[in-house]
């Protein structure tokens, strides 16, 4: 019997692993931002809003390549489509918010749906692939025909409301994006413990096992497949919801490799990861291109964000979250 | 005893190539079928199409009397038929008890209650369990799959396969890379599975296979050439040249 002791491994990565602080590390950083609204005006405000939006972003994109295995060069797509969606949905007045909201889910959620059936009868670098060449598709498609106003983008003619909620007003679009952030976790977090997670975490860790086992396996990665598609147009809807214009940009594959940088800055297969990769890039990536920081080298900031992230890699590759791990385990 | 797998006349072509050539067996509850043969001879293909994972080119698979030709694999693994592979393919990241947890939710999926956690499903944790126990496997239950053994990774791999409960088992080399203590222990496994399953056995270790079988179907390039007792497949002339070798 092989004895190597457990102690010398890192801390066992199980279908459904207790973190540190549980649930209580998420709700009080919650509960902090809940608390800190008010205060959070201007630039710092604009800011927190925006790294949350792209926390749902990444937290969708972790669905897939974190509890599921199946990484996507496309999730941008799917983010462009809520957006466009929620603009194109609104017509020339203030749009019903819980209406549209639902709307651009659900037309994500239709574009994975379709994306799916096809994508995930491929595998590995040809996912990747097809994932990416849909996305294109849905680029081109708003870029190169008047659907969404062509490379121009559209704007909307006043900004969502449902009763006193009106997202013309900064404390309203922080509260809601907040709530969005809480139940995006909230349901990735029930999906990790549920049987549903721990056949994703199945066909991640060995498909062919699964099936021998009696899982219809295809099923299981589509369903994730489109809810990951879900979450991404509701980040995608509060993008078009604040900013009140949307591009083609929004769904070109830069953004999808942004997305993915982030779930594996922060650390594959962990949800605080995605969160925190959201946190860092959005940093990093604000920071490396203002000139009062790094003075002339703002113009490149291309260049050292792409070598800055060799390096997080490089030295983290469990990323971020990993570092957070081991501090955690010295101080005991 | 009744026959509870009934395979006729199946065959499977690669292009221009007959991996398996219209072979018929049939499995019983409380018989080890062994299949034996060469490398190459189409064994591993002719448990591939019988648990579904690949399609077979001609020929029927009736499971208690029902077609399950057309079946795909999660449809026929539901229905009863389980496999191990020759290739260890558990998850390693997982504990050994998660491993078989996770096997057993095939039959209690509920994918929708997402309210539910995973780890206290009921029927999946004491089917676990109790393929843990018959395989003796239940002091290491806590342990990463990873670390076991590659004697208890294989013990692994068949306890994966009981916790879905089947009741016809496809076991593919389980001996493969086996010490001699190892071999028993898993021999005496298959002994006290055998009362309740049928037992399809692929497997290259002779002295294994004639200690345990009840019928021995030999193989070569894809077709049989003998199928019957392990007296009868001993002194077959056929099987001696084509096979044995002049030892036995």
């Amino acid at each position: 019997m092989n004895t190597t002791s457990l102690s010398m491994k890192s801390a066992p990565t199980t279908i459904a692993a207790p973190r540190h602080g549980g649930i209580w590390l998420p709700l009080a950083v919650a509960a902090a931002l809940a608390a800190a609204g008010p205060v959070l005006t201007g630039y710092l405000g604009d800011m927190v809003v925006k790294v949350m939006i792209l926390a749902i972003f990444a937290l969708s994109l972790e669905l897939l390549v974190g509890m599921t295995g199946l990484v996507s060069l496309g999730h941008a797509a799917y983010f462009g489509v809520g957006a466009y969606v929620t603009v194109i949905a609104s017509g020339d007045g203030a749009g019903n918010l819980a209406l549209l909201v639902a709307l651009a889910m659900l037309a994500s959620a239709g574009y994975a749906l379709a994306v799916g059936v096809l994508s995930l009868r491929t595998r590995g670098v040809y996912f990747i692939m097809v994932t990416l060449a849909f996305a294109q598709m849905a680029y081109f498609i708003f870029h190169d025909t008047p659907v969404g106003g062509g490379s121009d983008g559209i704007y909307l003619y006043a900004r969502p409301a449902l009763g006193p909620l009106d997202m013309e007003n900064r404390l309203t679009v922080f509260y809601v994006v907040l709530a969005a952030l809480v139940f995006t976790y909230a349901l990735l977090a029930l999906i990790r413990r549920s049987r549903f997670g721990a056949a994703l975490a199945g066909i991640r860790a060995n498909e062919q096992r699964m099936r021998a086992a009696g899982f219809a396996t295809f099923w299981y990665k589509l369903a994730a497949f489109v809810i990951a598609g879900a979450l991404a147009g509701l980040a995608g809807f509060l993008v078009a919801a604040r900013d009140g214009v949307v591009n083609p940009e929004m769904l070109s594959w830069h953004i999808s490799g942004e997305v993915l940088l982030m779930v594996i800055l922060g650390g594959i297969g962990h949800l605080r990861g995605a969160v925190l990769g959201a946190i860092v890039f959005t940093l990093l990536k604000e920071l490396l291109s203002t000139h009062g920081v790094v003075g002339g080298l703002a113009d490149h900031w291309q260049l050292t964000l792409g070598l800055s992230i060799i390096a997080f890699v490089a030295l983290l590759p469990k990323g971020l979250i990993g570092l957070v791990q081991r501090s955690a385990k010295e101080a005991k | 005893m009744s026959t509870i797998l009934q395979v006729e006349g199946l065959t499977r072509r690669f292009g221009g190539l007959t991996a398996v050539n219209t072979v018929s067996i049939d499995l019983r509850i409380g018989e080890v079928h062994a299949v034996i043969g060469t490398n190459g001879a189409g064994k591993s293909t002719l448990i591939n199409m019988l648990s579904g994972e690949i399609a077979s080119s001609e020929g029927r698979i009736r499971l208690s009397g029902a077609d399950v030709t057309r079946q795909p694999q999660p449809r026929r693994a539901l229905s009863g038929i389980g496999r191990s592979y020759q290739r260890t393919t558990i998850f390693p990241e997982f504990t050994v008890h998660e491993n078989c947890r996770l096997a057993a939710q095939a039959r209690n999926p509920r994918p929708w209650a997402l309210w539910e956690s995973a780890r206290t499903c009921n029927a999946s944790v004491q089917a676990a369990d109790a393929a843990l126990e018959a395989t003796g496997l239940a002091s290491v239950a806590a342990r990463l799959a990873g670390t076991l053994s590659h004697g208890a990774k294989r013990q692994l791999e068949v306890a994966m396969c009981l916790a879905t409960q089947p009741r016809v088992l496809l076991l593919d080399e389980p001996l493969a890379g086996m010490g001699a203590e190892e071999t028993d222990r898993m021999l005496a496994l298959l002994e006290r599975l055998k009362p309740r399953h049928a037992i399809l056995l692929v497997e290259h270790d002779m002295d294994a296979v004639f200690r345990i079988a009840e019928r021995i179907t030999v193989m070569v390039n894809g077709a049989v050439i003998a199928s019957g007792s392990p007296d009868a497949i001993r002194n077959d002339p056929q099987v001696r040249s084509a096979y044995l070798g002049e030892e036995h």
